[in-house]
């Protein structure tokens, strides 16, 4: 008995493993994508950059301003690798047609009689008893051994030289706005729903519920409309940061209460009374009382429309102009998949940025995330 | 920058003033308290319930008209943008599409939350794994794009293949396939990136969930002899009832209004078009549509209603107790 659940354990536990790995890969692969060498990345999978691979490459010695004179001959010196590359040579060859000719410290004859040796760290020599008279020199093919090797030169170039940097900047002020402003208007909304009588109070809770689920779709076009008449009446860009926030504010806005409603429904009404016969004014309770007691709903909240407001490419594509000042990362990312859809040092690598700050709510505060989306989803 | 802090710093100052105002107004005489608490309902519902109006409830009335327009949005043409749509090639591709990831996409991603939530229940490394399955949530639609692109890539025959898939496609010796240009087919290659994302959702609803199943019932079970697979099916799926409905109606809601994959991978290319990229395409194609843009927006709507029907409902009857 005691062997088949042990055996059942074993089964499942490597079913897990197998999902896990199906799961992990994409990301991972991207990853590591984005830290290649973006030669390397366009001719060779990912998954080769882990070990020690053997490439094959073209190398153009220099021509006749190199050499110098030495022991009777002329001679050009050089090395193949960079320096620190830990690159080893197997073997080399003179012509496009036999690249793995010759042995490390073989040595090659051209047809105008100069040889070529080359060791295995690369370091060249090529030598003739005539001086050398062309200003190119030969062509080398080399087989090597390359070790793994990673780098931030990708990094550099997106943050700086594909605009990815001010996207992200971009973003931040869409994000932390479009976040704040539902946050500080639903938690006053919730709370008369909650706490505060008045007429229509039913007939609101259940629109709110119903908006929860009316696609953002319903709202576009009406919107886009009011932005367009608003800018022309006033003077002013229809598409600008403000109308972002707000229209973020405004989809957010049932979740946001709901949520908010659930948790503040759940504390103790006694408290409010007590406080109420204190002579406290609503206003009071709601600094003194409420916002202590909701902090950990106030993150799990925030991090979940923050998460909404930072993926979003909809509202952002809607509502903004594609221009480098307003344009946001997942745009900016769509747009890079159209015009440089072949370069894929800069896809993976601006994928990667763009998940940065996701990936590090994520494991911060993974707790408080799950708890939102738990809450949201049990009643929603 | 200075702006986003304007921004805020606007709402939370008229909360603030207006408040003070009426904590000092109503302190004065015991008449004037109950005016004071009529005012201050107002003063705390008035701003969310602007937003509330101009972004969701009048949009959805004036979509509704406006797809009884013309494209301007000027002349009533009845019923013509519906006609368009019924009979427009496009649109019945979408809402093909539309239809199969709504079938595929909500049930698999259940289904593999619902195991992998079993598989990692009660194993030392369970919450690792957990967190691992549950990160691309954090991931936006667009970066997934990327991830999964990448593994789609597709380079002729003889070059060495870059892209994962076909990298192990070759190495068993058959031919690579540019995978999201097969029509049809490529659709379930973009649902599996949804699939992979919307998995870690019903995975942590469900792992809450596992842990309401009373122990004794489960113990009563073992001891009866059943195995973990009959009592998978047998105890804990019937229990979980409840909970699988809601993350399939959830992950619906959410597949629903699925754009931002498509636009990113394909943009509706090579017959993968949904509806919500259809109408994103009509609000600006030939200057932007608004009727017929409108007519997408509500078969999106017409979707979520039995959702909107069952959640408020639902609602009533809670109400009640």
């Amino acid at each position: 008995m005691m062997k088949k659940i042990s055996l059942s354990s074993i089964l499942s536990q490597l079913l897990l493993l197998f999902f896990v790995i199906i799961w992990i890969i994409p990301t991972f692969g991207l990853f590591i994508s984005s830290l290649r060498d973006k030669d390397l990345l366009s001719i060779s999978g990912w998954w080769t950059s882990l070990t020690t691979t053997e490439i094959n490459e073209i190398y153009r010695m220099p021509g006749m301003s190199a050499q110098i004179e030495e022991d009777g001959y002329f001679k050009i010196k050089g090395k193949l690798f960079e320096e620190n590359s830990g690159k080893k040579l197997e073997r080399f060859g003179i012509t496009s047609k036999k690249i793995n000719e010759f042995n490390v410290s073989e040595v090659a004859v051209f047809k105008d009689e100069s040889e070529v040796t080359i060791d295995e760290d690369g370091n060249y020599e090529w030598r003739s008893k005539k001086a050398f008279k062309k200003k190119k020199g030969k062509r080398l093919f080399t087989t090597s051994l390359n070790p793994p090797s990673f780098t931030f030169e990708n990094y550099k170039e997106v943050l700086f030289k594909e605009g990815i940097g001010r996207a992200f900047v971009n973003t931040m002020a869409v994000a932390l706005p479009s976040t704040l402003i539902p946050l500080i208007i639903c938690s006053f909304f919730a709370y008369s729903l909650t706490w505060m009588k008045f007429f229509g109070r039913d007939t609101l809770l259940a629109i709110i519920i119903a908006s929860l689920v009316v696609p953002l779709q319903m709202s576009l076009i009406p919107i886009l409309t009011i932005y367009n008449d608003f800018g022309a009446l006033f003077g002013v860009a229809a598409k600008s940061y403000p109308g972002v926030w707000m229209a973020h504010t405004g989809f957010g806005l049932a979740s946001t209460t709901f949520l908010l409603r659930n948790f503040l429904k759940s504390l103790p009404n006694e408290m409010m009374e007590a406080a109420k016969v204190d002579g406290a004014s609503h206003y009071d309770i709601f600094l003194r009382i409420i916002i202590p007691l909701s902090i950990p709903a106030f993150a799990s909240i925030f991090i979940l429309q923050f998460l909404w407001c930072w993926n979003d490419l909809l509202v952002g594509l809607v509502f903004l102009d594609q221009v480098p000042s307003e344009i946001i990362l997942t745009a900016k990312l769509k747009e890079l998949l159209g015009s440089r859809g072949e370069n894929w040092e800069i896809l993976t690598t601006g994928a990667f940025v763009s998940m940065t700050v996701p990936l590090f709510i994520f494991f911060a505060l993974q707790r408080y995330f799950i708890r939102g989306l738990v809450a949201g989803s049990v009643k929603g | 920058m200075f702006i986003v802090f304007l921004g805020i710093l606007f709402f939370i100052s008229y909360f603030h003033i207006s408040n003070l105002v009426l904590d000092v107004y109503g302190r004065r005489s015991f008449k004037r308290y109950h005016f004071e608490n009529s005012i201050r309902v107002i003063v705390f519902i008035a701003p969310a319930f602007i937003v509330l109006f101009i972004f969701i409830l009048y949009p959805v009335f004036e979509t509704v008209r406006l797809s009884f327009y013309d494209k301007f949005g000027r002349e009533f043409v009845g019923l013509y943008n519906y006609k368009w749509a019924i009979g427009d090639p496009e649109f019945r591709r979408s809402i093909l599409n539309n239809f199969v990831w709504l079938l595929v996409v909500p049930t698999l991603s259940t289904f593999f939350g619902l195991v992998i939530a079993k598989l990692a229940d009660n194993i030392w490394w369970g919450s690792i794994a957990k967190s691992i399955i549950f990160m691309p949530m954090a991931i936006s639609f667009v970066g997934a794009g990327v991830i999964w692109k990448f593994i789609y890539e597709y380079r002729g025959p003889g070059d060495t293949q870059i892209g994962l898939l076909n990298a192990i496609i070759v190495s068993f010796g058959y031919e690579p396939q540019a995978w999201i240009t097969i029509p049809f087919w490529n659709n379930f290659f973009l649902m599996a990136i949804m699939i992979w994302i919307q998995t870690g959702l019903a995975l942590v609803i469900f792992s809450a969930a596992l842990r309401s199943i009373p122990k004794e019932m489960l113990e009563a079970a073992r001891i009866d002899g059943a195995s973990e697979l009959k009592i998978f099916f047998s105890i804990i799926i019937p229990y979980l009832e409840q909970t699988i409905l809601v993350i399939w109606t959830l992950i619906t809601i959410i597949v629903l209004r699925i754009f931002d994959i498509i636009f990113a991978m394909t943009n509706g290319e090579w017959q993968t078009g949904v509806l919500a990229n259809l109408m994103y395409d009509w609000m600006f194609r030939g200057g932007g549509d608004s009727g017929r843009g409108s007519v997408l927006a509500i078969v999106i709507m017409i979707g979520v209603i039995p959702i909107l029907a069952w959640n408020l409902y639902k609602h009533r009857q809670e109400q009640k107790i």
